[in-house]
């Protein structure tokens, strides 16, 4: 049985269009949408209802449509939860309903409803508690799912985003927002129309003539006059969210199964002219496909002519009504109009509707078209935080008090008269201080009726019923908020766009208060489902946290290097072919016993310089750096204010005004902004420079017994260079710092030159280094071997308490006077507990594998309890044995003990050792 | 979206910015004694003011602190300070 009409409308009928419904094959028109081509041939199954899966047709024609949910599947591609209402068709698709199985005509679950008298609200709260609801919850949740994603599609599935700006927004294309952007383009604003459909006019279509001017032709007039004042026009378009400081995000369709684009749009001024739905009326089996709000009716007419059935019941007393009986009867449909203050109403019928029962008159219909009166969308009101006023006449919650920069008009603004909203927008438009006009009509209440008979759906889409409202109201939960989340009442993906008001004005009558007493939940962005990838965009990987990347790299990969991310900067974890364990083992033995050389050029640059440098490094700094001569380098730690290790590392200085503080390397971006910090805080930023310098230089580290004879083929003089001291000099004419610090034990130099050096210096030094039997090593075999003399990493084997001292660094604690960032934190009654975690070695017993890393220290009670946790943990290749470092609380006084380290289930023994492993006495450091 | 205008690049979008600390906080002098409480409310106590408030926002690509006073509530932002003091 078709419902289509042979004229009329806005489709394209030389343009048919061939999809499939449950794989049912089925004809439409360009300019259809699924929902819309599916009516006029005659469909009234769309879905299945979330809970019960009860039978649903369509109720709305748009964004305000609860039931018919697909799984749209286009090329291969299946894209889930797609509003039938609003995806326009397009050749070739292949719509599912959602949540039926296997059609939404036959679906194998409709027997639940048969048990409806056991899943009222809260049945899961209250049934599924016991033994566990981590029992039941992988079966509730398969059946609770709505549609499946195509994953592989994904990865092309990608929004754009863009930023745009303008004087005045216009939101919703209706007859309001045309005259209100017309009137403001042509006062000279710089003016944006937005409209969710492809196609302008909102309502006019509904319409046969604006202004005594025919609707098309009106339409087209105002459009060409915004355009040639300068507006612009965005269809297909949803300001789905307004966000502070006058932020709008608009969502773009393109063809369906691609992302929307993402627009933040900033606006000087917002004119809201998203217009009004229908509200459903309650009553006895008001859920049955075929009852369908007054509005969707005249729209399906209008714009995709089709009628709504043929034998209809008209359920409404507002104004529009009047004039879709009009309409329909001229269309061949025969009306019957009822009025709904008739008591019982009641549906009767199954998946076809038979009659409408009202009071003791039985009216045969097939179709019911209801309307409880009109209901402002005042959602993006509502999230730039206006206020909203209830209207008695209009029976309806209005837009109030205005947040900052906009202004309501047209039926958002509870005008429904096209004459006056066209007034009203036309001032607005201009920005001139106007009245919202008084209705013309008082709607007569018909709101729930608590108490009365059958199942009276509230929210159609989570299957909410005036019972369940009842329920909640009686279990105490009175209170919107609540009621909206324990009976799910508003919380489906069209977030109670037709179930709140009804919802709330039932826990109103329940509670025998008025209305604007009982108030709304709050309205939250999005006001139509978006996809999550819109918001991210291509701000993902890469794009959103790129990598840093060494001057060194392609020198990495010709030597063979397995290259990672190790904090932030893409290195060489190890050399060659081999795993990952033996290539680092093997590396960290060459070390020891020939040399090694390292990029180290992430390492920390920054330079802090000025008069009061000196002042600030020692204030900043734990250990006393005043005393530190030209030339000369020391480590030490940064504290947070509350005493907790910050970063360690060394710090030169270049001369008296001049220090290089060598950071850790993944560490380097938040040390530059503690630094900053404190230098703006308390000191004159005037004479204090901070200057981060990390990517000028690339640093080499050689290390190991043959260093030094690598640095004098690369005739660099290391005579009379201590330990820990710096030097500038120079190589092959471009200048090279040269430190002479250690982070093996071994005697080691740091050899810093311009980046765009960095390519030669190594080859220089690997040729030197081939001779000797030494090579590069990477950052696996480099934390073995710093492991080895218990030197730490900040953030491996430190926590967020770890304070200096527990690391074994006392001094500047007790003796340093000057102040010092984290000083008066060092001296709580939490910094002398005797409990501290202090870092330790452990030792385990010969023959014993390396214990895990993360592995617990714990007490050897019945109910352990953790002391501590293993912090880093190898093979030394050197000592032929596992080492491994832990924070253990109160560790310096277990020396020598015995403890037990727990990990998934195991327990293991080690010995309390001294953090260093390897040459405790420090010969290496000067071999 | 918040736009905090930085008192040295201008208008920019939130997510530029740090936060740094509520204003008007002191660092306590501590080459003196200092009772727990007094360091332990220098530490942690925040006003965390509803309505108009006074802090101290970074604006990370320039580094640069700033004072900045703002509603709270309604998000409007009020005005931005340099710290630094005025040239003699």
């Amino acid at each position: 049985m078709t419902l289509r009409l042979p004229t009329g409308g806005l489709i394209d009928r030389s343009k048919p269009i061939h999809f499939t419904f449950d794989g049912k094959l089925c004809q439409g028109y360009h300019g259809d949408t699924i929902a819309s081509a599916l009516l006029a041939s005659g469909t009234r199954i769309l879905g299945r209802s979330f809970k019960y899966h009860r039978p649903r047709g369509l109720w709305g024609a748009w964004v305000d449509e609860p039931n018919a949910i697909m799984n749209v599947t286009l090329d291969g591609h299946v894209f889930p939860n797609c509003l039938a209402t609003t995806t326009y068709l397009q050749d070739g698709m292949a719509a599912r309903a959602v949540n039926a199985w296997p059609s939404a005509r036959f679906d194998l679950k409709g027997g639940l409803d048969l048990f409806h008298r056991w899943f009222a609200a809260g049945f899961y709260y209250k049934t599924f508690m016991w033994p566990d609801w981590h029992l039941f919850e992988p079966l509730i949740r398969r059946m609770a799912g709505l549609g499946a994603v195509s994953p592989e599609h994904l990865d092309t599935y990608t929004s754009d985003q863009t930023h745009d700006r303008c004087d005045t927004i216009v939101i919703g294309g209706g007859p309001a927002g045309l005259a209100a952007a017309e009137a403001a383009a042509q006062a000279g604003q710089n003016t944006l129309l937005v409209e969710d459909h492809a196609d302008l006019g909102g309502s006019a279509h509904q319409l046969p003539t604006i202004e005594d001017t025919p609707t098309a032709d009106w339409i087209a007039a105002r459009q060409s006059a915004i355009q040639s004042a300068g507006g612009r026009i965005l269809t297909h378009t949803t300001a789905f969210g307004i966000y502070d400081h006058g932020l709008v995000g608009l969502a773009q369709s393109g063809p369906f199964g691609t992302a929307p684009r993402l627009i933040r749009l900033r606006a000087t001024r917002i004119i809201l002219a998203t217009g009004a739905i229908d509200r459903p009326l309650t009553f006895a089996n008001n859920d049955r496909p075929g009852i369908m709000a007054v509005d969707a009716a005249a729209e399906y007419l209008a714009r995709y002519a089709t009628l709504p059935g043929r034998q209809i019941a008209l359920l409404a007393n507002t104004p529009q009504a009047d004039t879709l009986a009009a309409q329909l009867t001229q269309a061949g449909a025969q009306v019957t109009h009822v009025d709904p203050a008739q008591s019982p109403l009641s549906a009767r019928g199954g998946k076809h509707l038979t009659a409408l029962q009202a009071g003791d008159r039985t009216h045969p219909a097939d179709t019911i078209l209801a309307s409880g009166g009109l209901t402002p969308l005042v959602h993006l009101w509502r999230h730039a935080g206006g206020k909203l006023d209830w209207c008695d006449q209009r029976n309806a919650f209005l837009p109030g008090t205005p947040p900052g920069n906009m202004t309501a008009t047209g039926a958002a603004n509870g005008t429904f008269d096209t004459d006056e909203a066209l007034e009203h927008a036309r001032a607005t438009g201009k920005n001139t201080p106007t009245q919202r006009p008084d209705p013309k009509h008082h709607i007569t209440p018909h709101w729930p009726a608590p108490g009365s008979k059958g199942r009276q759906w509230i929210d159609f889409q989570h299957d909410v019923t005036l019972k369940d409202v009842e329920l909640a109201a009686r279990e105490n939960y009175t209170s919107v908020e609540h009621l909206k989340r324990y009976t799910t009442l508003g919380m489906a993906s069209d977030q109670g766009k037709t179930s709140n008001m009804p919802g709330l004005a039932a826990m109103a009558a329940i509670q025998g208060r008025p209305i604007p007493e009982i108030g709304t939940t709050t309205f939250r962005p999005p006001f139509v489902p978006v996809p999550i990838e819109m918001y991210h965009g291509a701000h993902t990987k890469q794009l959103w946290n790129p990598l840093k990347r060494l001057p060194l790299e392609p020198q990495h990969r010709a030597a063979g290097a397995a290259l990672g991310d190790y904090g932030g900067w893409l290195r060489a974890g190890w050399y060659g072919k081999g795993s990952p364990e033996t290539q680092a083992q093997s590396e960290a033995r060459m070390a020891r016993q020939t040399a090694a050389i390292f990029d180290a050029s992430p390492l920390g640059k920054i330079e802090v310089m000025g008069p009061d440098a000196e002042a600030f490094v020692n204030f900043v700094y734990y250990n006393t750096i005043s005393t530190l001569k030209p030339g000369r380098i020391r480590y030490g730690f940064m504290l947070t204010e509350g005493g907790a290790v910050f970063d360690d590392g060394v710090i030169a200085r270049l001369d008296a005004n001049r220090f290089v503080i060598s950071c850790s390397s993944s560490h380097v971006d938040s040390v530059r902004t503690h630094l900053e910090a404190w230098r703006q805080d308390g000191n004159d930023p005037d004479r204090i420079f901070i200057h981060d310098t990390t990517q000028h230089w690339a640093t080499l580290t050689v290390t190991g017994p043959r260093a030094r004879a690598i640095l004098d083929t690369l005739d660099l003089d290391t005579d009379d260079f201590p330990h820990m001291s710096l030097r500038e000099t120079s190589w092959q004419d471009t200048p090279l710092r040269l430190a002479r610090v250690s982070f093996t034990g071994d005697t080691s130099f740091e050899l810093s030159i311009r980046a765009s050096q960095a390519p030669a210096l190594w080859s220089a030094l690997l040729d030197a280094a081939k001779p000797l039997d030494a090579g590069p090593i990477g950052v696996e075999a480099l934390s073995i071997l710093r492991a080895e003399k218990g030197f730490l990493m900040i953030g491996k084997d430190t926590d967020g308490e770890t304070m200096p001292h527990d690391l074994g660094f006392t001094d500047p604690r007790l003796k340093k006077s000057p102040p010092f960032v984290g000083d008066r934190s060092l001296h709580t009654d939490k910094a002398n507990a005797p409990d501290r975690k202090q870092l330790v070695g452990l030792t385990v017993p010969a023959g014993a594998p390396p214990l895990p890393t993360g592995a617990h220290v714990v007490t050897d009670d019945e109910t352990p309890r953790s002391l501590g946790y293993v912090t880093s943990s190898y093979l030394s290749p050197t000592l032929g044995r596992p080492i491994a470092l832990a924070l253990l609380e109160n560790g310096t006084n277990r020396m020598g003990d015995t403890i037990t380290a727990w990990h998934l289930g195991e327990t293991r023994q080690a010995t309390v050792s001294p953090p260093c492993a390897l040459d405790p006495e420090g010969a290496r450091l000067d071999a | 979206m918040q736009i905090f205008t930085c008192p040295f690049c201008g208008p920019r979008d939130e997510r530029e910015f740090h936060f740094a600390a509520e204003a008007g906080k002191t660092r306590p002098d501590t080459t003196r004694q200092i009772d727990p409480e007094t360091w332990a409310t220098y530490l942690h106590a925040q006003r965390n003011d509803k309505g108009r408030t006074r802090e101290v926002w970074m604006h990370l690509p320039c580094s640069e602190l700033f004072l900045m006073e703002r509603d709270s509530v309604t998000m409007e932002v009020f005005s931005t300070h340099p710290l630094r003091k005025e040239p003699q």
